[in-house]
């Protein structure tokens, strides 16, 4: 059984619910304080959605000098699954750790609704099970959510596969419709939309789970 | 502001009378500490004074009922070893000077009174009121007031999962801010704001103590805005008594907080809330018949030279006062390090005081340091339960029988129907894609919707099936025409919500939102729209098990319309699958469900509908409250949606209560989000398009035959409307639009209102 | 000895400033014309305690770039300023 460590900082407030999708597919889930220095044994790392530190300052920008960010990136480094969700998302690209930067909605108002994701790439932990073009019904739920990034970083996002998700319409600016992004090896993956609302038709949608399912049980193939 | 000099006791707002009470209480003068600490407590807002009388009326048992009014929150047991708590309040006055604050600090008060009961906040709802959107000020207001609740409730990290949206001339000057929240929480965790056991320590934990909101209760929220331009008169004046809030000390404040009840270090927890910590000492030392010392000094400042008045009054946000056995102090300060929450010693539980008498009370005493000098004592029960009780005067507005008479229900109709429906159709989306709906993975029928259902789960409850069920409803078009039929009708209108979605209520919280109660005719609408919620509640089973009053809501001396908001909770016993909706099928019979006309004279009343207020007609006669035929035809309803939620299959497709724009506007409401028309023939002209009154439903279903024999073998009448199909709605020759017209018009409305696009 | 500096955080070039376009279009409603390029952007202000007005000044160049702004979308200026 693949074992999944959420971190918690203070202000997350997503953690139950990645908790709780990942159980679902059969996943044990440990939470992980911000405090601690390790990771202990686990197969992948999710940093969920909520507001780390308030978001005081920008979303992310505090919670990447927690000390459970050294940890997070040296099992990065290795290869480990890592999932940033919403404000995870916004915490990898603070740490440096995914390409990019999360800005306010062209809006400048919050939003929560669903969005339909186009499937862009499946050279990441989080889209190795789903099929390139697939549309997926997968709620947003954030005030800065815009993917930014400057025209070298753009190209080398393209030439490397590493734009995993976009959004069909897209709903708050961001940069050529992207939704998710992962790192060039496509161990660490970031997403504004939140898989783990997506987990069952009683709730609106059960399309996030080919996302999550290839998430926890990545760990074999990356090894 | 005015410079002539007047006692202290009126300065803080008491009058001579109350005085004369204050030095009966303590047989000598009060000094001007103690009387600060009397100013807010025995000020409108803390102490009910003009309105408990009447609240006694209202019906507040059942075998449900774990916790009624007079806590944090009610709680009921919603099976399964899970309480649920529900608690309403408004914020309206803060919010009408500093509208993202104001409607920000209303959210992180009510989920401190859902957590002090132990229960872990899992939703909100906002049931807001604002003037007419041509004026540039109420479109500031409302901005400000939808982004105060979307930065606070989605930042603190609880759902906001619906609410209202009423526009109404009467806000114009005085917009109102409701909000309601449901938490739930393992039944023995339940928490009460009691002190007790000579010796345990008040705790204060969470933010700093600074100035903000100090007087707040007794300038702000207890005396209406004399300008004629409302609040933008005094906002220069009022402005500093406005809190800021900081929704991530709260956040933490919640963990630290259910950690502490989880584990069992906590004896009693109450929230600071209006009236701050002198309100939060006396309670819950009054309740526990015991006496407490305040150590001004060890409460931690934000602010430097603060005076014990401001220090014991101020309203600064995300405070908690816990009440714990010295053994347990070191593993409380660990579990608030943690999450980083302050906490510190503030208060000594203390043996109450024998009098010469020989009866023993509970005195608060006020100290500058533990062993320091005394600076205020007063009977704790003195401050929380024995403020004085008003029966002002009541008066029936001399102009009602015109009012009434004035009848639009025999309107010729003037123009065209679909235009009248056209401009009555409004989607809130704007305001509720703001709100995260959504966390906890709960919400299977989010906002916009006849009433809001979520799974019963969360971190640290038992595992259940159940889901529950919130709705919040008002009309103050109808209880300006009839205080006392409107509330019961708008009982009755939150329970069809409620009916929809498949739940069968347990019980009702109210904010009562009324005018000047120093004007006879508001305290006469106040107590009929208490009597109407009696009836109501007697007549739909159902327990009152909290509330809040919010009077002096008027501008230039007008009153609002009387504004009673019903916040009801209901429980379903299994939800396994997701309630019908409005998702009507290409084909289906539709089945209008429950009495075609109204009880009363008139079948098809207009009074206060919302086709009517849009002519700028306001009067005329209600649909009378008939309790019988409404039990019937909601426990039908429920029936049938219960089951289909508990996973059976049915030939109902779809769902949908007729309400505010009445029959014209459901059936359009259904067509809009499913992009499908829908052919209906019979109706009786413009007045049945557009008449409001509660019990009737709009289903969808795809065996017409099978349904109405289980309509007619529960009694409940029904009457075949039409058939789905097309890309048009045809409503008996009076109305024919395409239903894409009617979905960009609803769509657009508010945002093109709001002058956003 | 105490310095007083003043730090401003604004978009870079060619990042996109939703906050910043909408206050320009709303300017010709209230009667400003003419306002153009607006940027919006943070401030922040400490006290910090260096050996000289250059340490002062370097010391805060180097947390405003490592912690007050994000490189990858926002520039940041360190000034000493006036004492308070």
């Amino acid at each position: 059984m693949a074992r999944i460590g959420v971190v918690v900082f203070p202000g997350s407030n997503c953690e139950y619910d990645a908790a709780r999708a990942v159980e679902e597919l059969g996943a044990s889930a440990e939470f992980i304080f911000h405090s601690s220095t390790s990771l202990g044994d686990v197969d992948g790392v999710i940093l969920p959605g909520g507001f780390a530190h308030g978001d005081y300052l920008r979303p992310g920008a505090l919670a990447r000098f927690s000390p459970v960010m050294d940890a997070v990136a040296a099992f990065a480094a290795e290869g480990g699954p890592v999932l940033g969700i919403c404000n995870g998302f916004q915490v990898l690209t603070e740490a440096g750790l995914l390409p990019g930067a999360l800005q306010k909605n062209r809006g400048l108002t919050f939003l929560c609704q669903p969005t339909t994701l186009v499937v862009s790439s499946t050279h990441s932990v989080l889209t190795r099970a789903a099929q390139v073009g697939a549309r997926l019904v997968v709620p947003i739920n954030h005030f800065s959510g815009a993917y930014t990034c400057d025209d070298t970083t753009y190209a080398s996002l393209v030439d490397h596969g590493q734009i995993v998700l976009r959004y069909q319409d897209n709903p708050n600016g961001s940069r050529d419709d992207i939704a998710g992004v992962a790192n060039e090896a496509g161990n660490v993956v970031g997403l504004m939309p939140h898989p783990e609302r997506a987990m069952s038709t009683l709730l609106g949608s059960a399309d996030g789970r080919v996302l999550l399912e290839g998430f926890v049980s990545a760990r074999e193939i990356v090894h | 502001m005015s410079s002539v000099l007047q006692p202290l006791h009126r300065a803080l707002g008491l009058t001579d009378a109350e005085l004369d009470d204050i030095r009966q209480v303590l047989s000598r003068e009060p000094n001007p500490l103690e009387l600060a600490l009397y100013g807010v407590m025995w000020s409108e807002h803390c102490s009910y004074k003009s309105s408990r009388i009447h609240l006694r009326r209202l019906p507040s048992k059942g075998d449900h009922v774990l916790v009624g009014p007079g806590e944090g929150a009610g709680v009921i047991d919603a099976g399964d070893g899970i309480g649920v708590a529900i608690r309403i309040e408004s914020h309206n006055h803060p919010s009408a000077i500093e509208p993202y604050q104001g409607a920000a600090t209303g959210v992180g008060g009510i989920l401190r009174d859902v957590f002090s009961m132990g229960a872990r906040p899992l939703a909100v709802m906002d049931p807001l009121f604002f003037g007419a959107l041509d004026d540039a000020r109420n479109r500031w207001l409302v901005e400000g007031v939808v982004s105060g609740i979307s930065g606070y409730g989605n930042s603190v990290g609880v759902p906001t999962i619906g609410g209202e949206l009423t526009f109404d001339e009467c806000y114009s000057a005085n917009p109102l801010v409701n909000v309601l929240a449901v938490g739930a929480l393992p039944t023995d965790r339940l928490a009460l704001g009691v002190a007790s056991g000579v010796g345990n320590y008040a705790v204060l934990l969470g933010s700093s103590t600074g100035r903000d909101g100090i007087g707040g209760v007794s300038v702000l929220a207890s005396a209406g805005f004399a300008g004629d331009d409302g609040a933008a008169s005094l906002d220069d004046a009022k402005r500093p008594s406005v809190q800021v809030g900081d929704p991530y000390e709260e956040k933490r404040l919640i963990e630290a907080c259910l950690e502490l009840l989880d584990h069992g270090f906590v004896v009693g927890i109450q929230d600071l809330g209006g009236a701050g910590l002198v309100c939060a000492t006396s309670e819950t030392a009054a309740k526990g018949g015991v006496g407490m010392d305040v150590d001004v000094s060890a409460v931690h400042q934000r602010e430097l030279a603060m005076q014990p008045f401001e220090i014991m009054t101020s309203e600064s946000q995300e405070r908690m006062l816990a009440i714990i056995t010295p053994e347990n102090l070191k593993s409380v300060t660990d579990v608030c390090e943690k999450w980083e929450v302050r906490a510190s010693v503030v208060g000594h539980v203390v043996s109450p005081t024998t009098l010469p008498d020989g009866t023993s009370v509970g005195m608060l005493r006020i100290r500058n340091g533990f062993d320091g000098e005394v600076l205020a004592e007063v009977p704790a029960s003195s401050l929380a339960h024995d403020a004085p009780l008003y029966d002002r005067p009541r008066q029936r507005p001399s102009d009602l029988d015109a009012v009434r008479a004035d009848d639009p229900t025999n309107d010729e109709p003037v123009g065209d129907a679909a235009t009248d429906l056209l401009g009555l159709l409004l989607d809130p989306v704007w305001v509720y894609r703001q709100y995260d709906s959504q966390l906890f993975l709960n919400t299977v029928v989010g906002p916009g919707r006849d009433a809001a259902l979520l799974r019963l789960a969360g971190p640290g409850l038992p595992e259940s099936k159940r889901g529950i069920a919130i709705s919040t409803d008002s009309n103050p078009r109808w209880c300006a025409l009839d205080p006392k039929d409107g509330a019961a009708l708008t009982v009755a209108e939150s329970v069809a919500n409620l009916a929809c979605v498949g739940a069968t209520a347990k019980a009702v919280v109210n904010c009562l939102n009324f005018g000047n109660p120093e004007h006879p005719e508001v305290m006469w609408q106040l107590s009929e729209t208490v009597d109407g919620m009696v009836m109501g509640c007697n007549a739909l089973g159902l327990p009152v098990i909290g509330g809040n009053v919010s009077l002096y809501n008027e501008s230039g001396g007008r009153d609002i319309d009387p504004t009673p908001v019903i916040g009801l909770l209901g429980v379903i016993d299994s939800l396994v699958a997701p309630p019908p909706g409005w998702d009507w099928n290409d084909g289906d019979a539709v089945v209008l469900v429950g009495h075609r006309e109204a009880a009363g004279a008139t079948p098809f009343p207009l009074a206060g509908s919302r086709w009517a207020t849009r002519r700028g007609r306001r009067g005329g006669h209600l649909a009378g409250f008939d309790a019988t035929r409404l039990v019937s035809t909601f426990n039908f309803v429920t029936t049938e949606v219960a089951l289909i939620c508990g996973g059976a299959s049915s030939d109902v497709s779809a769902v949908h209560d007729v309400s505010g724009g009445g029959l014209a506007a459901a059936l359009a409401e259904m067509a809009a989000v499913t992009q499908r028309g829908v052919n209906v023939s019979q109706l009786e002209g413009h007045a049945e398009l557009f008449a409001e009154f509660p019990g009737r439903f709009v289903v969808a279903t795809s065996n017409a035959e099978a349904f109405v024999a289980r309509a007619l073998g529960a009694g409940v009448p029904v009457t075949i409307l039409g058939t789905v199909g097309g890309t048009t709605v045809h409503l008996g020759g009076l109305v024919s639009i395409n239903v894409a017209e009617i979905a960009s018009r609803r769509g657009a409305a508010l945002e093109e209102a709001l002058a956003l696009n | 000895m105490n310095y007083s500096v003043v730090v401003e955080v604004t978009l870079r070039v060619g990042i996109a400033d939703p906050e910043g376009a909408t206050i320009e279009r709303a300017l010709p409603a209230l009667g400003f014309n003419g306002v153009r390029s607006v940027r919006a952007g943070k401030m922040f202000r400490f006290d910090i305690e260096a050996e000289s007005s250059d340490e002062a000044l370097t010391s805060a160049q180097s947390l405003a770039e490592r912690l007050l702004s994000n490189p990858v979308i926002e520039d940041a200026t360190a000034r000493l300023v006036e004492g308070r």
